[in-house]
């Protein structure tokens, strides 16, 4: 007897968990009950503490005489946030770094959606990079020329931030490539700069760039901390960039590749456009997430001189007028990072839900 | 290929980042021209430091003051004829030195002291601008007097420099047993030091000085106690190799001082043109050689004083009485006054 | 992609050849620049250095060192300060990971959710400004030597750092310790084995053995009390606020890492798991130990050698709150010798061999998990 099924069977949703209540599973049973009368305790003893160190306390008016002996010092950091936001370029000319940061911020959310993701989009980027570098080094167009000694806050941050991908993003492609590459010097070359790069921690690196640069370029060649920092992150970014496509490369399926070649198209067009477009969306969760890591690292610029923005809160404490708020300008500093980070944290989670979903579909 | 372009162009920009200045190279070695290269360029590069009140840094509105600042405009006047034809790089300590030796920079003005391995490391010294010395900074109501008076007491001291070796020197040499606490900044060094991390704080008495003076009121909270006998003279430094661009940085620096010995000032240079002193005359370039002689204008010096000042002027706005700072001119009077600061003949 | 062995053409050897040369051509270039660059400057490549006196102090270390010691010896000096700092951030941390992860796994909901918060905020904000914030805050809120906080009695909190009693041993309390030492390496091999009867053996035998050895050698206990002297604490034993502020701040950055790779390696065992082991009659304790930890191990170990040297490459952000471990005391070296490229040199091998230290260990105990129960 035979059996062959010709309608296929309907998918049934899974049974659902049993839900606790969240309110039964806070005062339900005895470990639990335990562990909410900890929680509860140590809230107790430490929320009156923040609450009257930060707000019935806090100095939110005044100078730095008005913040001696007091609580929370918010004066000191409404007094000095331009300076930690945009560090000492020439106050007069501010709305240029303004306007970077709210051109780059722009772009960034502009390039969100998955709609947006077009050949348009990377055209916007290179008209908004250079518009940004233009804006802040001035010296064209009318505009007063500023050294990149004196650029520094918010705008170093993004710029490092931008910098460091967007060039990290083409050498990682191509160090990945090169390490599955079955051509051994290749694999060999690019292994060992990944790998190095990888255990060098990137305070060594920097400090390698920003004081050893000079013994490394040839006579007359200068460049300035900025651009030396820079490599020195185009670096590190394209070797964790690296790893995370080849990452990508793995999961492309080699059939792709043998069906691609089969058809007859040549290895640089399989490569450029079945390949590498399959193996970039399946990194591009891990990709954002990378994006946070290079976010994170700009704030070790601190170690070499240069005015990022922590660079700039860490200066902004030296104001002998007001007593030293560090608890309070960190805080603030961190949760700058902390706005930014976690919405490209965010975003990384909400690609590799879609992602997933895109790649079952027939 | 063509979605590679924005890369290209970025790759370009970063690129432009780097200043080559294949123009005043040969065969991988700068020439000694430093001066036809600084004419060339159309302005002087100083190394500079961003936090040194009263010798460089820049003000609220970017403009960069200091002595060393001045120094170096001086230098601009003398090379190029204008104060504004300047650039300054700022420097980290840890930079500054290599900074000179590879050409990044045409001359270090940037509180570095004379020292014999420093001089004897491709660079030279020309004369010193200011004298200073290493000492400690501690709280008035600790009660301490002396150097004994620190015993056991924790030092924030900033590393790279020369100081925290005198620390370790001064610990050991009268068994004081101090306690080093020690940062690569200077912010956290002073910031560790302000908060009560340390007893005391140890660098130049000048920073001493600078650093009290902006805390407001409480000037004298603070008692400063030198750390040792020694001299530190900073001086301006030039690059091995161009005897020229030496003897320019020289009398640029001499300028300032030969001015205040002559008694000539901003206020009374264009007066003095018509002067009969032949000293004045020699100097204001009114009787011509002196310029021609170092290969720059005859009227270098008159231009010094009238756009920078001399050495007392400079002082004055910099460190001593017209500045917040007010440190007593000390070591850094006139050699007649019975300081350190000797003119030299300009003939 | 070519198979392997098959004959290569021109196609395959000639791209090789190409980058050797260019890479060759490379290094050529760039050890022309830098020579040329050190001739100028007078400088001459040599370890030499090493041999030289430091004349430099070092803040603090787990090594003795003065001021006129050798260069080569404050270079292992600081070596020790990160080792020691690397170890004690990787073991507070994956402790510290463990009631995390097991807060975010809960069912507790206010558990979770702070557990949860606790992650989020701490991966989202740079080290450097969590080290930098945490140094600030016990700067201020610790008071100042002279009016030291006594929680505890024998435990000072000032500014200056955390001072507590220590007890030492008098006497010759050599032959006693080496014995001890002996006794608890020789517990813990067996241990590892998984002979835990022969382990419990061995640490009977270390207590006989460490107190007949201890009445026999006339052993006694000390304690040393800290006591003011006019600026600073003398006696005791002092954590200063620079290790207390990169220990606490690079501990709890770590954790909220480690419970994250602990958590997905709880949520990797599929439920069924659970299910199955609980209806063969097993335990819930017994589950946990015997089906779900071994196979959590196993989808916990790789990410954990990431996450273990990437600790170690933190611990050179001790530098910006002053504490010394290797990269900082490299950097004074090069500062006062200016010999920059002989001490990148030492400092790019010892982290590449550190960091290969950690892989190799980790990759061993890699194998022994996937191995168990496979």
């Amino acid at each position: 007897m035979r059996y062959v099924r010709t309608a296929p069977e309907p998918v049934r949703p899974a049974p659902p968990r049993p839900k606790r209540p969240a309110l039964r599973s806070i005062v339900s049973g005895g470990a639990n009950l335990l562990t909410t009368a900890i929680i509860v305790l140590f809230a107790i003893r430490a929320v009156p503490h923040l609450l009257s160190w930060a707000v019935t306390h806090g100095v939110w008016n005044g100078d730095g005489d008005a913040c001696r002996d007091a609580g929370a010092c918010w004066a000191f950091l409404r007094a000095k946030m331009p300076f930690i936001l945009f560090g000492i370029y020439p106050e007069a000319e501010r709305w240029r770094p303004i306007l970077v940061v709210l051109i780059l911020g722009a772009a960034t959310l502009w390039s969100l959606p998955r709609a947006h993701w077009t050949r348009a989009t990377l055209g916007l980027w290179g008209v908004a990079i250079v518009a940004s570098l233009l804006l802040m080094a001035g010296g064209r167009l009318g505009l007063s020329p500023v050294p990149t000694s004196a650029w520094g806050g918010l705008p170093i941050t993004m710029l490092l931030t931008i910098f460091s991908l967007a060039l990290g993003f083409p050498l990682g492609i191509v160090l990945a490539l090169a390490r599955r590459s079955d051509m051994p010097v290749y694999r060999w070359t690019a292994t060992a700069l990944i790998e190095v790069m990888r255990a060098m921690p990137l305070v060594t690196l920097l400090f390698v760039a920003s004081v050893m640069a000079p013994l490394l370029l040839p006579a007359g060649v200068t460049a300035d901390n900025l651009t030396r920092a820079l490599v020195a992150f185009v670096l590190s970014s394209s070797a964790y960039i690296a790893e995370v496509v080849r990452g990508g490369l793995q999961g492309v399926p080699p059939g792709q590749q043998e069906s691609a070649r089969a058809l007859g198209l040549g290895r640089s067009t399989v490569l450029l456009s079945i390949i590498l477009p399959q193996a970039i969306r399946k990194a591009l969760a891990p990709l954002t997430s990378t994006v946070v890591v290079i976010i994170k690292n700009s704030s070790l610029v601190l170690v070499v001189g240069l005015f990022d923005l922590l660079s700039a809160g860490r200066v902004s404490l030296n104001d002998p007028a007001w007593p030293t708020p560090y608890a309070e300008t960190y805080l603030v500093i961190a949760l700058i990072y902390f706005v930014i980070c976690y919405g490209f944290a965010r975003y990384a989670l909400h690609l590799e839900r879609t992602t997933q979903g895109g790649e079952r579909r027939p | 290929m063509r979605r590679l372009a924005p890369f290209v162009v970025l790759a370009a920009l970063l690129a432009g980042g780097c200043d080559i200045g294949a123009s005043h190279k040969t065969h991988g070695r700068l020439t000694p021209h430093t001066l036809e290269a600084v004419r060339a360029r159309g302005y002087v590069r100083c190394g500079a430091s961003k936090e040194a009140p009263g010798f460089s840094g820049p003000d609220e509105s970017g403009r960069w003051r200091g002595l060393d600042v001045d120094t170096c405009r001086a230098i601009a006047v003398a090379a190029l004829g204008d104060r504004e034809k300047v650039r300054f790089v700022p420097l980290t300590g840890q930079q500054r030195i290599t900074a000179l030796q590879t050409g990044e920079i045409d001359v270090l003005p940037r509180t570095t002291t004379w020292t014999l391995r420093r001089d004897a490391a491709g660079i030279n010294f020309t004369i010193p601008t200011y004298y200073d010395y290493t000492a400690f900074m501690v709280r008035r109501k600790v009660g301490v007097h002396d150097l004994a008076g620190l015993r056991g007491a924790s030092a924030c001291v900033q590393s790279g420099s020369m100081t925290e070796v005198i620390l370790a020197d001064v610990s050991r040499k009268y068994r004081l047993a101090l306690r080093p606490v020690i940062f690569d900044n200077v912010q956290s060094t002073r910031q560790a030091f302000l908060s009560g991390r340390c007893d005391a704080l140890i660098t130049d008495a000048s920073a001493l000085a600078a650093l009290r003076a902006t805390l407001p009121g409480r000037a004298d909270d603070y008692v400063i106690v030198r750390a040792d006998s020694n001299v530190a003279p900073l001086t301006p430094a030039v690059r091995h190799g161009d005897d020229q661009w030496f003897d320019i940085v020289k009398f640029a620096i001499e300028a300032m001082i030969d001015a205040e010995q002559l008694g000539i000032g901003r206020g009374n240079v264009d007066r003095l043109l018509a002067s009969t002193d032949p000293n004045v005359r020699r100097f204001l370039g009114v009787e011509p050689g002196n310029g021609r002689a170092l290969g720059i204008s005859d009227d270098f010096a008159y231009q010094i004083v009238r756009q920078i000042g001399n050495y007392g002027e400079v002082y004055d706005d910099n460190l001593g009485s017209r500045s917040r700072l007010n440190i007593p001119r000390g070591l850094n009077r006139l050699q007649r006054d019975g300081g350190l600061m000797l003119p030299i003949g300009f003939y | 992609m070519r198979r392997r062995g098959a004959g290569h053409g021109w196609g395959w050897w000639l791209p090789q050849i190409a980058l050797l040369l260019a890479l060759a051509g490379l290094v050529l270039v760039v050890a022309r620049t830098v020579s040329d660059n050190m001739e100028r400057q007078d400088m001459v490549l040599s370890l030499g250095f090493l041999r030289s006196t430091a004349e430099f102090p070092i803040a603090e270390s787990f090594l003795a060192y003065a001021p006129g010691d050798t260069i080569a010896w404050a270079f292992v000096v600081g070596l020790g300060n990160s080792i020691a700092l690397t170890l004690l951030i990787i073991v507070l941390s994956t402790m510290a990971g463990v009631p995390v992860a097991l807060a975010r796994h809960s069912g507790h909901m206010l558990a979770r959710t702070l557990a949860g918060g606790f992650v989020d905020l701490v991966r989202n904000v740079p080290l450097v400004v969590q080290l930098l914030f945490w140094y600030g805050v016990i700067l201020m809120a610790f008071p100042p030597a002279r009016a030291a906080a006594q929680p505890l009695p024998g435990l000072f909190l000032t500014n200056r750092g955390i001072t507590v009693t220590t007890v030492g041993i008098t006497g010759t309390a050599l032959p006693m310790i080496a014995t001890v030492m002996g006794g608890l390496t020789l517990t813990l091999v067996a241990a590892w084995r998984g002979r835990l009867h022969q382990a419990s053996l061995y640490t009977l035998g270390t207590i006989v053995a460490g107190s007949v050895l201890w009445v026999v050698l006339d052993l006694g206990l000390a304690r040393d009390v800290p006591h003011f002297d006019r600026f600073n604490f003398s006696g005791g034993l002092t954590l200063t606020p620079e290790f207390v502020a990169v220990v606490w701040g690079s501990v709890i950055y770590a954790s909220a890492f480690a419970a994250e790779i602990l958590r997905s390696g709880l949520d990797g065992v599929p439920r069924g798991q659970w299910e199955a082991s609980r209806a063969l009659g097993l335990s819930k304790r017994q589950s946990l130990r015997l089906v779900i930890v071994p196979q959590a191990l196993r989808m916990i170990v790789p990410p954990m050698n990431s996450q273990f040297i990437t600790i170690l490459k933190n611990s050179t952000l001790a530098l910006v709150v002053g504490y010394p471990d290797l990269n900082f005391v490299a950097n004074t070296a090069i500062n006062h010798t200016g010999q920059g490229l002989e001490g990148v040199a030492i400092l790019m091998l010892v982290f590449f061999t550190l960091a290969s230290a950690i892989s190799l260990a980790m990759n061993r105990l890699n194998a022994r998990v996937q191995r168990a129960g496979a």
